[in-house]
């Protein structure tokens, strides 16, 4: 290593001088972007289609912006709901960075959540330093097993991801109902479904109530932000990262290189369910205090969409998490002032998600926005 | 049928695949058009079939100019084309594969496959064709397959046949066979394009010779009076030197020892079959044969890669049947893969971190879970200036780089770390001749450090001028082994077809 220590000749200088391909701004930039804003319009078009007046068109962003961001308590709102679906997304994002389709964000979020409020009620007398991260931490590793499960089917017998993890949503929606239903998860006396409520030394910290009793923003975006650091140095830092994306991009590369992909395979499924679990943890210790049947309120289907708003990066999935976040806040503004149902949001959603899949479809919509003509080389 | 192109330019972005390109395409004559891979020959060729509109010149039929705005009115002008690569339904017969597209119907879009048979029949006798229209093409061999494609073409009325590298996949002697039915063809009027690389094959079948660098019409020769270095100097821009300059090998010990080796393919069946093989220290040994008789198994079983069914695998007197291609790695086996875009490297991975693709696990790369990417980018840097990888930085994509560079970037990967063992398959397939040279230079730099280095490879030409022994591989089995000293031509290429050594 000796010769290193010396000055660097120009030619390996120029080697090392960034490159500006690493960063494709239409990829990354554009495309979102545009989607976003197209979305937003067809949205105002659907609404004028079905008999919705302009100035009411009108309100009603202007409700969607102003619940969203335009005040302190639409700003906790947001980042409430932004939270579970960036965490959910990051999980999402980590099994497309290696290849894998995980449909399963949301049955992990049910089997994390699920385990997050069982600790979060049952175990009595513990300070919050103790309780806190133990059903977090319930959270994490029921998730965790829940990826991990069709991870496992995958590496032994070649199951395909989509099928396994549909099946196990399923399998944790109906478990939940059950659970719900019965002691010692009910709440005693209650006949809907419905859990014990999580004591309060395992409650996610509220962080603004300083300020407002009424903002419920709480430390679960604390912990969103160092996922996403976290996610960041795990793909990008680590030796684990570098075979998760050498598989994702080309797997029999890195099966010649050496890699074994069954168990990359299994470690992407489980880190991206403890991600997924984390987020139902973080709903229901943070938000809600109990679980009831559909408490992720689909954030485990939403964080599908961001992981591809995302474009599968953290940073991009954090902004992809906070602009569903708006929607989801703003939304519910835009129904109490403008009377506008908030199933719009949803329709908003599913053509952003329908523009980004298909790149070439904003290409032809906004040829001014691309360069000419890439070469199409063969 | 005459064709002419005149002042032919085709850009892609910034690149000029043509540029103001013009030849000729006579009837009854072989026209042979010569350039190293990227020199601008498929381009040239998806103009004229229709593919590609030029941006610039035209295309003349008869003195006639020509539009082509798809395929489909190239094929009907009678110009087709023979793809390298086969573009057959395998589970299909003969005739049915010819008359795919165009079938022949009766009343009621009724197949009437006794009249495609016969049409079949007739096209093959008027040849010297010869193919059973009934068989199922999976089961034929390559050459008999490359037959039914030119039957696909002359069935849709061409009178201008292109071939596209026709060679690539045939043995010595089906090489001779596919030139008697060119001759054949041209005598019959047609006018044939034959697309090649390899020197040899043009000299001797063509009746004139385009060459193509860098997108342009570098010069023409005539083959009779032409030579091989002439050639080759037109093609890549410089004097060539076809043979490696090497010393005799001085062998040591042996170092890979396989014995009774088999191995099976993906569809369970015997790949190799009971190959026996020892590779001893600064030694080449050359593995020649047609592709698919087994030395894709092969590799990969030595690689770790793939199951051994039966047999044992020693390296250093240690028997590594059984290890992982990890633990061969860290023993000191490096390999080269056969094809780098689908197992050599990652493209959408920057060269830096193609080039640790298979060392990032240990230091000084990483440790633990961490990566060092300052100690990789340095290490990098090392290897992109000693092995010659032309890029403007470490952080492009391994997919932005020419053929040539991705293969010197793998070969750098794989040679630049302490190696006893390296295994290349098929290290300079479809890479310009000075990254060849460049690359066989090295292998025989680490030989004659005294490591033992397997050599897998497709083109007789590579084994002949790096092999100091030569193994034939036909049918999963050795069919001839052979000291380089003294070796001919010929009795290699009988092996490779399968008659006895």
């Amino acid at each position: 290593m000796s010769d290193y220590i010396r000055q660097e000749t120009a030619e390996e200088a120029a080697l090392t001088r960034a490159s500006a391909v690493r960063f494709d701004v239409e990829q990354l930039l554009i495309v979102p972007v545009l989607a976003v804003a197209l979305a937003i319009l067809l949205g105002g078009l659907t609404m004028l289609a079905t008999g919705v007046s302009v100035p009411t068109v009108g309100q009603a962003f202007a409700a969607l912006f102003t619940g969203s961001f335009g005040s302190l308590s639409a700003i906790s709102e947001t980042l409430t709901a932004a939270a579970p679906i960036t965490l959910a997304a990051l999980g999402v994002a980590l099994g497309f960075r290696a290849g894998l389709f995980n449909i399963g964000a949301e049955g992990q979020m049910i089997a994390g959540g699920m385990a997050a409020v069982t600790v979060g009620f049952s175990l009595t007398g513990l300070p919050v330093f103790v309780h806190l991260p133990l059903a977090l931490l319930a959270g994490i590793a029921a998730g965790a097993i829940w990826g991990a499960i069709p991870g496992w089917l995958k590496a032994t017998t070649g199951a395909h991801e989509v099928i396994t993890t549909i099946m196990l949503n399923l399998i944790a929606m109906q478990l939940t109902n059950f659970l719900l239903r019965n002691p010692p998860i009910q709440k005693p006396g209650r006949h809907d479904p419905v859990s014990s409520s999580v004591l309060s030394s395992a409650e996610l910290p509220k962080l603004l109530t300083w300020l407002d009793p009424n903002l419920r923003l709480n430390a679960g975006i604390i912990i969103t932000l160092v996922m996403v650091l976290l996610v960041y140095w795990l793909l990008f830092r680590t030796t684990l990262g570098f075979e998760f994306r050498a598989s994702g991009l080309n797997p029999s590369a890195a099966r010649y290189a050496g890699m074994r992909s069954s168990l990359i395979i299994v470690a992407v499924m489980a880190i991206g369910g403890a991600l997924a679990g984390l987020a139902g943890a973080n709903q229901v210790l943070g938000v809600l205090g109990r679980a009831t049947p559909g408490f992720t309120g689909g954030a485990g289907f939403n964080a599908i969409a961001v992981a591809l708003l995302g474009r599968s990066h953290p940073a991009g999935v954090l902004i992809a998490g906070i602009l569903f976040g708006a929607l989801d806040a703003g939304g519910r503004q835009m129904q109490v002032e403008a009377g506008v149902r908030i199933d719009l949001i949803a329709i908003i959603q599913a053509l952003i998600i329908a523009f980004v899949a298909a790149p070439m479809l904003m290409r032809a919509a906004f040829p001014w926005a691309f360069r000419k003509n890439k070469p199409a080389r063969p | 049928m005459d064709i002419e192109l005149r002042g032919i330019t085709k850009r892609f972005g910034d690149l000029v695949a043509n540029n103001n390109i013009s030849l000729k395409i006579r009837a009854g004559e072989v026209l042979g058009l010569l350039g190293e891979n990227g020199a601008g020959k498929s381009t040239l060729m998806n103009v004229l079939s229709g593919l590609y509109r030029p941006d610039e010149g035209e295309i003349l039929i008869d003195g006639k100019p020509t539009r082509f705005e798809s395929a489909g009115d190239a094929i009907r002008a009678g110009i087709g084309m023979v793809h390298q690569h086969f573009m057959l339904v395998p589970v299909f017969t003969v005739a049915e594969n010819v008359v795919l597209g165009v079938e022949p119907v009766g009343p009621l879009d009724h197949l009437d496959l006794a009249t495609a048979r016969e049409q079949v029949r007739k096209i093959s006798a008027e040849h010297g064709l010869d193919v059973d229209p009934d068989a199922i093409i999976e089961e034929l061999p390559v050459g008999t397959q490359q037959r039914v494609e030119i039957i696909k073409v002359l069935f849709r009325s061409a009178s201008v046949l292109i071939f596209d590298e026709p060679t690539a996949v045939l043995t010595p002697q089906e090489v001779t066979e596919f030139f008697g039915i060119l001759r054949s063809l041209r005598d019959a009027g047609k006018a044939l394009v034959f697309i090649t690389h390899k020197l040899h094959e043009v000299l001797e079948v063509a009746d004139r010779i385009n060459v193509l660098r860098g997108g342009k019409v570098v010069g023409e020769a005539e083959p009779k009076t032409a030579t091989e270095a002439e050639l080759a100097e037109m093609m890549v821009g410089r004097a060539v030197h076809f043979q490696v300059e090497k010393r005799p090998a001085r062998p040591g010990p042996a170092l890979l020892e396989v014995r009774d080796l088999m191995v099976t393919n993906e569809r369970d069946e015997l790949a190799v079959d009971g190959v026996s093989l020892t590779v001893r220290q600064g030694e080449v040994v050359g593995v020649a044969g047609v592709q698919g008789n087994g030395q894709t198994e092969l590799v990969e079983a030595l690689a770790g890669l793939r199951p051994i069914v039966r047999g044992s695998v020693s390296f250093l007197g240690r028997d590594i049947t059984r290890a992982s291609a990890r633990e061969r790695h860290l023993l000191g086996i490096a390999h080269v893969p056969e094809d780098r875009h689908r197992s050599g490297m990652v493209g959408e991975f920057d060269i830096a971190e193609n080039m640790v693709l298979d060392s990032y696990y240990d230091e000084p790369y990483s440790t633990g879970l961490t990566m060092h990417w300052p100690a990789v980018h340095k290490v990098c840097v090392k290897n992109v200036i000693e092995f010659d990888v032309r890029t403007p930085s470490i952080y492009a994509l391994a997919d932005h780089l020419s053929g040539g560079n991705q293969q010197k970037l793998i070969v750098a990967r794989e040679l630049s770390r302490n190696v006893k063992l390296v295994i290349a398959a098929q290290p300079t397939r479809g890479i310009d001749v000075g990254s060849i040279e460049y690359i066989h230079k090295r292998i025989i730099a680490a030989r004659d450090a005294g490591v033992g280095v397997l050599i897998v490879s497709t083109e007789l030409d590579e084994i002949l001028s790096l092999s100091d022994h030569v193994l034939v591989m036909f049918r999963g089995r050795i069919a001839g082994e052979f000291d380089a000293a003294n070796v001919s031509r010929s009795s290699i290429g009988l092996a490779m077809a399968g008659a006895a050594a």
